[in-house]
């Protein structure tokens, strides 16, 4: 016999893995899109220290001379995302999750105790109800940058009948910025995501899959 | 990411269960995520219709049905000081203009019905009331730049012509001389306020690449509507040609 414990709903589970390779499609023809007008950099223009992408990037990937391509599954696979994420945070605010994913006023404090912790500095995490205070911090950021990509994107897709949405992002090309700042944002999540997936282990891995976590008994001990 | 806490509800299970529900869990996931390749794949196998995948093209032409329905004709784009336009205005694309062009023999050809064609020069155009424009020109590549034209507003040329019975029809086609260039537009953009037919740029005639004679000038759409050295203007209710829209490009290119 075994102790399981229901730790992500359904429909949590669904909105999850829905998400997943639609925004990895956005992602891909966002860059078939960018390609066209591939203009961002780090550093001084005359001598950047890195190129939002070296030519070489695009032509090993086959990703250049896709300007059409690219434009026509983004604003197809834009309602996915969107209408996906409004569900998502619809359910959250109605079921009740929003407690467990929005920081709290510990949580500033205790996300450095969770990094430091994670660093192998601190022996201790502090105490968490299903997601610790670094993660509470990370999956609200997303949402909101979710919605910070509707935002922009919406003001470089219809600049005239949204242009108070594009003024609010200080025009045009600063929309244009933010959005692909966004963008890289959400790889650099990804990245974290996934290694600390990966260190948390099967069991907890498992339960965004099958919605519940099997409680070790040493852990059933310390819960009692 | 570590032992959810027992405040959610915990049930006690058999061994054989928790690998049934497991394996279930898991076979599912899988052929949900192997759908989702799937149906990627599909849509790319699909045939084209004007360079772009079937579905998609129908998705780009639902939401042109949504975004013309919501287009708000006295909604005007942004107008700049004349300091603010660039000097060196950048040119994208010299399809259409590749023939020279003699302002002596050009003309603009209004084909109000088939065998019924007005045909004026650019002293014609020039005579209508004209209107100086500073806004921010913007290319479906991604970039923009502030730039200043004038001309006539194509809706009081239209006026001027007794265009009356055209202006009820859905489309406006424009053709270059050569007819290697051609765009589609939509009526309620083509009688924006702003949209020119335009023959100047910083304050002098256009450049032969920018357009000379006379271009499209349509602030609520894309570069690519913008057609350089207009030769014919035609009405009809059936979309007219476009040349991007044959190359895979949305057809309403609209802001
Ligand atoms: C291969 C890809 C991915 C894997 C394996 C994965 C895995 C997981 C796991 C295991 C959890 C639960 C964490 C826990 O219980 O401690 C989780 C939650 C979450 N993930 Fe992912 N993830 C992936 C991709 C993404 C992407 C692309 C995003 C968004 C940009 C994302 C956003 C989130 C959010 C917001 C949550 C919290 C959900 C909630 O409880 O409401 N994930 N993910």
């Amino acid at each position: 016999m075994k102790t399981i414990v229901h730790k992500h709903p359904l429909a949590v589970r669904w909105f999850h893995w829905i998400n997943f390779p639609v925004l990895a499609l956005m992602i891909w023809s966002g860059i078939l899109i960018y390609w066209a007008n591939s203009v961002y950099m780090i550093g001084p223009a005359h001598k950047p220290l890195f190129k939002f992408f070296p030519q070489g990037f695009y032509k090993h990937f086959h990703i250049n001379h896709r300007l059409a391509e690219g434009m026509n599954w983004h604003f197809a696979l834009m309602w996915l995302f969107a209408i996906n994420g409004f569900l998502y945070i619809l359910f959250t605010i109605f079921s009740g999750q929003w407690r467990y994913l929005l920081p709290n006023k510990k949580s500033f404090k205790e996300a450095w105790l969770v990094l430091l912790h994670d660093l192998h500095i601190r022996k201790y995490a502090p105490p968490q109800i299903k997601y610790n205070a670094a993660q509470r911090i990370a999956y609200t950021a997303i949402i909101v940058m979710g919605l910070g990509s509707l935002l922009t994107g919406l003001a470089i897709y219809k600049p005239v009948q949204f242009s108070t949405i594009t003024a609010l992002c200080g025009g045009y090309a600063a929309a244009r910025a933010e959005h692909f700042i966004l963008t890289i944002g959400y790889v650099l999540f990804f990245f974290i995501h996934i290694v600390q997936v990966i260190k948390t282990g099967w069991n907890n891995f498992q339960a965004m899959v099958t919605g519940f976590q099997v409680i070790k008994p040493s852990a059933k001990k310390t819960s009692q | 990411m570590s032992e959810p806490s027992s405040s959610f509800p915990q049930q006690t299970v058999s061994d054989k269960t928790l690998r049934r529900k497991t394996l279930f869990a898991f076979v599912f996931f899988i052929v949900f995520l192997a759908g989702a390749w799937a149906t990627f794949k599909w849509v790319n196998r699909q045939p084209k219709e004007g360079g772009a995948l079937k579905p998609l093209r129908k998705t780009l032409n639902a939401n042109e049905r949504l975004f013309s329905a919501m287009f708000d004709a006295n909604k005007l784009v942004k107008e700049y000081p004349v300091s603010a336009a660039a000097k060196r205005v950048r040119v994208n694309g010299m399809d259409g203009l590749r023939d020279s062009v003699n302002e002596e023999t050009w003309r603009l050809h209004v084909v109000r019905s088939s065998g019924d064609t007005l045909h004026l020069t650019i002293n014609d155009i020039k005579k209508l009331p004209k209107k100086d424009l500073v806004f921010d020109f913007k290319c479906i590549e991604g970039w923009d730049q502030v730039t200043h034209w004038a001309g006539v507003p194509l809706k009081t040329f239209m006026q001027y012509y007794h265009l009356n019975g055209q202006s009820k029809m859905k489309y406006v086609g424009l053709q270059t001389p050569d007819k290697k260039y051609y765009v589609g537009i939509d009526m309620p953009s083509a009688l924006h306020a702003q949209t020119l037919l335009c023959y100047e740029m910083n304050g002098k005639p256009l450049p032969a690449n920018q357009g000379f004679p006379l271009r499209l000038i349509i602030p609520v759409k894309y570069g690519i509507k913008h057609l350089k050295r207009i030769g014919t203007m035609f009405f009809s209710n059936d979309k007219p040609a476009d040349f991007w829209a044959e190359r895979g490009y949305d057809y309403y290119a609209g802001h």
